[in-house]
């Protein structure tokens, strides 16, 4: 099948060609690392690892891992590899999981990344003739910007709207004929139900697709956003310790998300043992930033589960596939000894055709504990009576119970009643003092 | 026949009644005939207002979920035994009263039933041939 590409010459590549520039990056990058950066050359000299052990792309089973407690532990720069003239700029992670980390970029760190969003934008259809309405936060957040480079680079006309004020960014769609949406799905799916409450038609926009990402989301939610702002909707991935935006991301075949391995090679690994998995098994995803020079990480382990698919792609790409990932090694939740993941939450209410829009509020009662469902109404769920209000929470609550074995309160609030910042829905409050 | 009642879903937290009939008098709606139902974590405003188009687009303006549902008016006579007249004729014919609340006039002498029935045609049937009144949209929003 034909399709767009933006760099048709790697995104095509044959596996033979793949293997040789991702054994060339590797090696350099490694020498960069053991050469720059103290922890890394920590970690060889203790391994008994030289730099020339490493000849390949296939010896990278031998180079340590990286931990986000590594970027911690030498806030803000010191997993820097590079002197700071040549450095252009830093991103900031939002910090919602601990102390924040810091990621720098060379001018040429800034290209590669541009150039990856620029694929990711193309492989949604998007091309220089379009307007990409980029609703990601603009700041530390790597969403906005990320995006907005790669716009530039593919010759597209960026929107630079960021997040927050809707009611504008529906006038800007009407008024500029914005082609291309860029933000989290969530913020997506909010526009959309502005968008209805102001009564304007969708379907009058000129409005195409989506690319959305920077937080976990379901078919489900795709088919809803899709729904409400009658587009199509493509799922983006990435990380600001890898680069931002621009990871992988979905071509038209939405088939899994293309990862942009030239840059970034990624393993899936057990994330017990470390070992690696072959395609089609869930284990952690791991990142070694082989086209990058100032932060260059070695297997980053982004606690993202997830599967990889080497298997060729309809649309002519040959990069790798990776799958939606599951859910994270650390989003788990435990509560009363049982597993909980958030993601199974919004699997039940979308079971239930109900929007989810939710919050979880742990707390511990008399040493128990408790969870808490939070529920935004929307008008299909509202009913007059309180007897239908009431069966509805009973329903949720039961389906609830049967898919965690965890108790479940529910609670339904009004709409948009929970806080969303730079378009992000905060899921969990745990109250717990453990 | 069917008067249209405004129902809002409001969660339990103070000054909240406030905010939203703030939002109607802004947009200079009259309220005819209110009441709340409540439970342990939410509520559900009902009202009757002289322009329920215009109240439901306020409303939604300002983030609510409002719905519209048809009830039905009787006016009976402030008496002794006019409520539970009414009453058994919906009894016997075997319908339910979802909820209802009322109010009565001074001017006119009658007191002014809000019911929420599955069967609202029925309902107005069975009531209307025994003789009692049953008030129209124009009627019940002008008074």
């Amino acid at each position: 099948m034909q399709g767009n590409y933006f760099e048709p010459e790697l995104e095509c590549a044959s596996r033979e060609v793949l293997h040789y520039i991702q054994s060339k990056k590797l090696v350099k990058m490694v020498e960069r690392c053991y050469k720059h950066v103290p922890t890394y050359k920590k970690r060889f000299d203790e391994m008994g690892l030289l730099p020339g052990d490493i000849r390949s792309i296939d010896d990278i089973r031998k180079l340590p891992f990286t931990y986000k407690t590594d970027l911690r532990d030498t806030y803000p720069f010191g997993m820097f590899a590079v002197p700071k003239e040549e450095l252009v700029r830093v991103h900031a992670s939002s910090g919602t999981t601990g102390k924040q980390t810091v990621v720098g970029y060379t001018k040429g760190d800034i290209d590669v990344w541009a150039r990856c969003a620029a694929r990711c934008i193309t492989a949604a259809g998007g091309t220089k003739s379009d307007y990409i309405h980029i609703s990601y936060g603009y700041g530390l957040f790597t969403g906005g910007m990320g995006i907005h480079y790669g716009a530039e680079k593919l010759g597209a006309t960026a929107i630079p709207v960021s997040t927050g004020n809707t009611k504008r960014q529906i006038m800007i769609m009407q008024d500029f004929g914005s082609d291309i949406l860029c933000c989290t799905p969530s913020y997506a799916m909010y526009i959309g139900e502005t968008m209805r409450d102001m009564g304007v038609d969708p379907k009058s926009l000129k409005l195409r697709a989506g690319i959305f990402g920077a937080e976990p989301w379901t078919e489900n939610m795709r088919k809803e956003i899709e729904r409400l702002l009658s587009i199509k909707a493509y799922d983006i991935y990435g990380l600001s310790e890898i680069a931002g935006p621009g990871v992988a991301s979905e071509c038209v075949m939405q088939h899994g998300m293309h990862i942009n391995e030239d840059m970034f090679y990624p393993e899936v690994i057990d994330p017990e043992t470390g070992k690696p998995l072959p395609d089609g098994e869930y284990g952690e995803l791991v990142f070694t930033c082989i086209g990058k020079e100032a932060l260059p990480l070695l297997r980053y382990r982004t606690k993202d589960i997830c599967c990889l698919n080497h298997t060729a792609c309809e649309c002519g790409r040959t990069f790798v596939r990776m799958e939606k990932p599951r859910g994270r090694t650390d989003d788990m939740l435990i509560i009363r000894g049982i597993n909980v993941f958030p993601s199974q939450i919004e699997s039940v209410l979308l079971s239930l055709g109900m929007a989810p829009n939710y919050q979880l509020v742990i707390d511990r009662v008399n040493n128990l504990d408790t969870l808490e469902v939070q529920v935004e109404i929307n008008e299909d769920m509202f009913s007059d009576t309180v007897r239908d209000l009431e069966d509805m929470s009973r329903k949720i609550s039961n389906a609830l119970q049967s898919t965690l074995n965890v108790v479940a309160k529910v609670r339904l609030l009004e709409p948009k009643s929970i806080p969303r910042t730079d378009g992000k829905a905060k899921r969990v409050i745990d109250n717990r003092k453990v | 026949m069917q008067i249209q009642q405004l129902s809002i879903f409001v969660e339990n937290k103070s000054g909240r009644l406030a905010e939203i009939t703030e939002v109607l008098a802004a947009a200079r709606i009259d309220i005819r005939a209110i009441s709340v139902a409540d439970t342990s974590d939410f509520g559900i405003l009902r009202l009757i207002v002289n322009k329920p188009d215009e109240a439901v687009a306020a409303l939604k303006k300002a983030g609510l979920t409002v719905s519209l549902t048809n009830v039905i008016a009787m006016g009976i006579d402030d008496v002794p035994g006019a409520f539970s007249k009414a009453m058994r004729i919906l009894a016997d014919i075997g319908i339910d009263v979802e909820y209802m609340y009322a109010f009565i006039s001074r001017k006119s002498g009658k007191a002014y039933v809000i019911l929420r029935v599955k069967d609202s045609k029925k309902a107005v049937n069975a009531l209307s041939s025994n003789g009692i009144q049953i008030l129209t949209a124009e009627e019940f929003y002008g008074m």
